[in-house]
C-alpha cells in the first residue's frame, strides 16, 4: 500500500496531494483499492474472538460503561415515529439517569430528516447533537439529485450530524468513482456538519470489501465510517468493526486525520458494548476512546448500560421497570 | 486518554493443590523408595507450590512391572470397546475439572491462564475423546485387520505443554491397548499428578498408567529400563539424540518429538493485519516455549520495513504479567535455567551485530521474565537464526523470491513447522509442497487438532502424534 509518510503534514492535516493523485480517475482509484492488503477471514474472526476474552472488571468496567453511555447515538428510525416519540427520546438522551447526575448524556439523537427539527428543538441547551439519516436511508436507491436534496433538507432543518448511506449497488458493480463522487457531494452539503458514512457492511459481505469501502469513504471526506443502517442483518459484528478500526488507524498513519467509527445494529447488551471498546482500544488505539472517535448506534443498549452501571456501583441489579422506556 | 484494565485474576480456590505428592504406581500414590523428593515452584513469583517424590531406578522398576502386569492381566486383553469407555470417561472428567487443571497448569508452568484455559486443557480432553473413538476401529486404521499393541510404553514429556503432552502420549497408547509409564518434566509435574487423580476417579485399572516424577536421571532410567517396549520422547534435540543412542541395539520402538526453528514466511501480498497476528502468535504464544514456534520471520524484502514497523507497534500492546490474570498475554519463563539460556542466546545475537528491540516492559521483581524481543539485521549464520532459543525472541530475515524463501526456510537442521502468509492460493500450494516441515500452516499458525498428525523431519525427530498416523507408534506394525 502506498504510504504518504514522506509528504504527510503534521498529524491531523490531510495529505491532499496524495489523495488527489489516487482519486484522479476511476482506474487509479480502482488500482489503489485493489492494492490494499487483503483481510484473511479466519484470522480476523480469530482476533476479534480472542479480544472478546478480555476480562474487564471493577474500575475499568465502570469507566467503560460510562464511556459507552457518552458514545451512544440514541436512535429511532421507524415509519411510526412521531414528534412525541422523538421528544421522549431527547429527554432521555439529555439525562439518561435522573437519579445519578454522574452519568453523562449521550452523544446524539438520531432520527429521520423530517423529525430532525423536532429533535434539535428538544435538545436546545444540551450537549447532545441532533443527527439525521440522509441519502434515501436505508436503501440508498434513488437518483443522485433526490439523495442530495434529502441531505440538504436535513442540514437546513438543523442537523448537527448527518448519517448518509453509500450506494452499495454502485460499489458492488465496481463503480467506485461514482460512490466517491456521491460522498464528496454530500460532504460539500455537510461542510459544517459532522458526516458519518454508512457502508452497510452486511451487503458488502466480505471483509476485503469492508476495508475497501472504508478507505473509499475516508478518501471521500467522511468524519466517521459507520457499519450499518440497522435495518438488515447482519449489521455490526466484532470482526467487521475490527477491520474498520484497522482502516481508520492505517488512514491516520498514511494521511493524517483520525476518522471515527460507529457501530450500529443489534447491539443490546452492555457486555457487547464493552467488547467493542476493547476492540477500539487494542485495534485503533486509546486516542479513539471518546465520542469524537467512536459511537454506538443503538436504542435499547442505553438501558442495559444504565442497569450495569447501577449494579457496579451498588452491587445489586434492579428490575428493568426501573428504567424508562421511550 | 488511556484505559487501564483492572486486575482480573482467576481464582485459585478449589484447585486441590496438595502440599506433597507421591509417585503414581499401580493405581496408588506412593513415596519414592529412597525417600527422595524435590519441590516445584511457581515461576512467576518463585513461590513453592508442592513437594514431589523423585523416582529412582527401583521405582522405575516397580512402575514398569506394574505396567507389565496391567498389560498382560487386564488392559492388553480387554475388549477394545471397553478400553474406549475408560478413555471417554477420562476425557469427560478432564472437561469437568478443566478450570482447576487450567489454573494448576498456569501456576506450575508460568503460561497465561487464557492459554491454559482456552488451548491446553480443551485440547487435552479432545485428544482423549478422539483416540477413544479409534480404540474399537483399529481394523480400519490402515495397519491390517487386527493390529496389536506393543506392550509397555515409557513416555517422557517436557514442560512446555505439561498436561497437553501427557494427553498426546497417553491417549493413543491406551487406545491401542498399551500400558504406560509417564515421566513429566521436573518443573511441571502438577497437572500430570492431578490427571493421575482423575484416572483414579475414572476407575482405570491399576498399573495401566503410572506416573513417575523426577528429573533427567529419572527419564534416563525409564528410557533404559529393559521392561519398556516402546519409548516416546518429546524434548530437546540434544537429549533426544541421547535417547536414540540408549535405545539403539535394543528391541525398543522409538519416536521422537524434538526441537525446531520454524520459518514464518510473509509474502508481499500477505493479509497484513492477520500476518502480524500470526507472527505474534507464532513466537510469543507460551512465551515462545514451543517446539513449533515460528522463531524465524522470513519477510519478503519489498515489505520488510512495513511489516517490522507494524510488528513493533503491535508488540507494544502485548500485556506481560501475572499468568493468572485473565488479560495477560505473556507469562513467565518456565525456570531460571531456561531464562539464562534465553539471555545467553539473545546476548549472542547482539554480539553478532543483529539489532535487538523490545517494547518498554515493566518486569515483576520476583519470578523469571523476559520481554518479547525481536532481532532485525539477522544473518543466516547467526546463532539466533540457527539455534532454538525456546523463548520470546524472534529473528527477522528477508528474502526476494518464493524460491529463495523456500531455500532459506529449509536451510536448517530442523524440520518441524512452517507458516506461509499470502493471499495467492497457488503460491500456498507451491511453497507448501517444497517446505521440509512436518506441519505447514497457511495464513494461520499454532493451530492444533487431535485429528491432525504432528511431527518433524530431520533433527526435529520422527514419528507423528495425532490423527490416524498417531496410532502407528503404538502398534506392532
Amino acid at each position: 500500500m502506498a504510504r504518504a509518510t514522506s509528504t504527510a503534514g503534521p498529524a491531523g492535516t490531510i495529505d491532499a496531494a496524495w489523495v488527489a493523485q489516487l482519486t484522479r480517475s476511476e482506474s487509479s482509484l480502482r488500482r489503489f483499492l485493489a492494492g490494499l492488503p487483503g483481510v484473511d477471514q479466519v484470522g480476523a474472526e480469530a482476533r476479534a474472538a480472542s479480544l472478546a476474552t478480555r476480562s474487564i472488571k471493577a474500575a475499568s468496567k465502570i469507566w467503560a460503561i460510562k464511556t459507552a453511555i457518552s458514545m451512544v447515538d440514541l436512535t429511532t428510525l421507524e415509519g411510526s415515529d412521531t414528534p412525541g416519540k422523538v421528544a421522549a427520546l431527547c429527554h432521555k438522551a439529555r439525562q439518561p439517569d435522573p437519579d445519578d447526575p454522574g452519568v453523562p448524556s449521550v452523544a446524539a439523537v438520531c432520527v429521520y430528516p423530517d423529525l430532525v427539527a423536532t429533535a434539535k428543538h428538544e435538545l436546545v441547551g444540551s450537549p447532545v447533537a441532533a443527527a439525521s439519516v440522509a441519502t434515501a436511508f436505508p436503501s440508498g436507491r434513488a437518483s443522485i439529485p433526490v439523495k442530495l436534496a434529502d441531505a440538504r433538507d436535513a442540514v437546513d432543518h438543523g442537523a448537527d450530524e448527518v448519517d448518509m448511506v453509500i450506494d452499495r449497488g454502485a460499489f458492488l458493480a465496481g463503480r467506485f468513482g461514482l460512490v466517491l463522487e456521491e460522498i464528496r457531494s454530500v460532504r460539500e452539503i455537510c461542510r459544517s456538519v459532522r458526516l458519518k458514512v454508512i457502508l452497510e457492511t452486511g451487503e458488502l459481505v466480505t471483509y476485503d470489501n469492508v476495508r475497501r469501502a472504508s478507505w473509499l469513504a475516508m478518501l471521500g471526506g467522511a468524519d466517521f465510517i459507520k457499519t450499518s443502517t440497522g435495518k438488515i442483518t447482519p449489521s455490526a459484528t466484532p470482526p467487521v468493526a475490527l477491520v474498520m478500526l484497522e482502516a481508520v488507524r492505517d488512514f491516520a498513519e498514511a494521511v493524517g486525520p483520525e476518522i471515527g467509527v460507529k457501530v450500529a445494529g443489534g447491539i443490546r447488551a452492555a457486555k457487547d458494548a464493552i467488547r467493542y471498546l476493547v476492540l477500539v482500544n487494542e485495534a485503533a488505539g486509546p486516542r479513539w476512546l471518546d465520542p469524537a472517535h467512536f459511537r454506538f448506534g443503538a436504542s435499547s443498549l442505553l438501558n442495559d448500560l444504565l442497569m450495569q452501571h447501577r449494579k457496579q456501583l451498588t452491587g445489586a441489579y434492579v428490575g428493568p421497570d426501573d428504567y424508562s422506556i421511550e | 486518554m488511556s484505559w487501564e484494565y483492572s486486575p482480573a485474576p482467576e481464582s485459585r480456590a478449589g484447585i486441590g493443590l496438595r502440599r506433597s505428592y507421591g509417585l503414581f504406581i499401580a493405581g496408588n500414590f506412593v513415596e519414592s523408595s529412597d525417600g527422595e523428593a524435590f519441590t516445584t515452584i511457581n515461576p512467576s513469583n518463585e513461590e513453592v507450590l508442592a513437594e514431589v517424590a523423585a523416582a529412582g531406578p527401583h521405582d522405575i522398576d516397580l512402575a514398569v512391572a506394574a505396567a507389565r502386569r496391567a498389560y498382560e492381566g487386564v488392559w492388553g486383553t480387554m475388549r477394545p470397546v471397553d478400553r474406549a469407555k475408560y478413555l471417554f470417561r477420562i476425557a469427560r472428567l478432564i472437561q469437568e475439572h478443566s478450570s482447576e487443571l487450567a489454573v494448576l497448569e498456569s501456576l506450575d508452568s508460568g503460561k497465561p491462564i487464557r492459554e491454559s484455559r482456552d488451548v491446553d486443557v480443551p485440547l487435552a480432553a479432545a485428544h482423549f475423546f478422539y483416540y477413544a473413538g479409534w480404540a474399537d476401529k483399529l481394523a480400519y486404521a490402515g495397519f491390517g485387520p487386527a493390529p496389536r499393541p506393543i506392550g509397555v510404553a515409557g513416555q517422557v514429556i517436557p514442560w512446555s505443554f505439561p498436561l497437553l503432552l501427557a494427553a498426546w502420549k497417553l491417549a493413543p497408547a491406551l487406545a491401542t491397548g498399551n500400558t504406560c509409564v509417564l515421566k513429566p518434566a521436573e518443573t511441571t509435574p502438577l497437572t500430570a499428578l492431578r490427571l493421575a487423580e482423575i484416572l483414579q476417579q475414572a476407575d482405570l485399572p491399576p498399573g495401566v498408567v503410572n506416573i513417575v516424577t523426577g528429573a533427567g536421571a529419572t527419564g534416563a532410567s525409564l528410557v533404559a529400563n529393559p521392561g519398556v517396549d516402546k519409548v516416546a520422547f518429546t524434548g530437546s534435540t540434544e537429549v533426544g539424540k541421547t535417547v536414540q543412542q540408549v535405545t539403539a541395539g535394543t528391541n525398543k520402538r522409538l519416536t521422537l518429538g524434538l526441537g525446531g526453528k520454524a520459518a514464518n514466511i510473509v509474502f508481499a501480498d500477505a493479509p497484513l493485519s492477520q500476518a502480524i497476528e500470526g507472527i505474534i502468535n507464532g513466537i510469543y504464544f507460551n512465551q515462545g516455549e514451543v517446539c513449533c514456534a515460528g522463531s524465524r520471520l522470513l519477510v519478503q524484502e519489498s515489505v520488510a520495513d512495513a511489516v517490522v514497523d507494524k510488528l513493533k507497534a503491535r508488540l507494544a500492546t502485548l500485556r506481560l504479567g501475572d499468568p493468572l490474570d485473565k488479560n495477560t498475554d505473556i507469562g513467565a519463563i518456565n525456570s531460571a535455567a531456561q531464562l539464562e539460556k534465553i539471555r545467553v542466546l539473545a546476548a549472542e545475537g547482539e554480539a553478532a551485530g543483529a539489532r535487538r528491540w523490545s517494547p518498554p516492559c515493566e518486569l515483576p521483581a520476583r519470578g523469571f521474565w523476559f520481554p518479547p524481543t525481536v532481532f532485525t539485521g539477522v544473518a543466516q549464520t547467526d546463532r539466533i537464526a540457527r539455534e532454538e532459543i525456546f523463548g520470546p525472541v524472534l529473528s527477522v530475515l528477508s528474502f526476494r523470491t518464493p524460491q529463495e524463501a523456500v531455500a532459506k526456510a529449509n536451510n536448517t537442521v530442523y524440520g518441524l513447522a512452517a507458516g506461509i502468509w499470502t493471499e495467492k492460493g497457488s503460491r500456498i500450494l507451491w511453497v507448501a509442497s517444497r517446505l521440509r516441515a512436518g506441519v505447514v500452516w497457511a495464513n494461520t499458525f499454532n493451530r492444533f487438532d487431535p485429528t491432525s498428525p504432528f511431527g518433524g523431519y530431520r533433527e526435529s525427530g520422527f514419528g507423528r502424534e495425532g490423527g490416524r498416523h498417531g496410532l502407528a507408534a503404538y502398534l506392532d506394525v
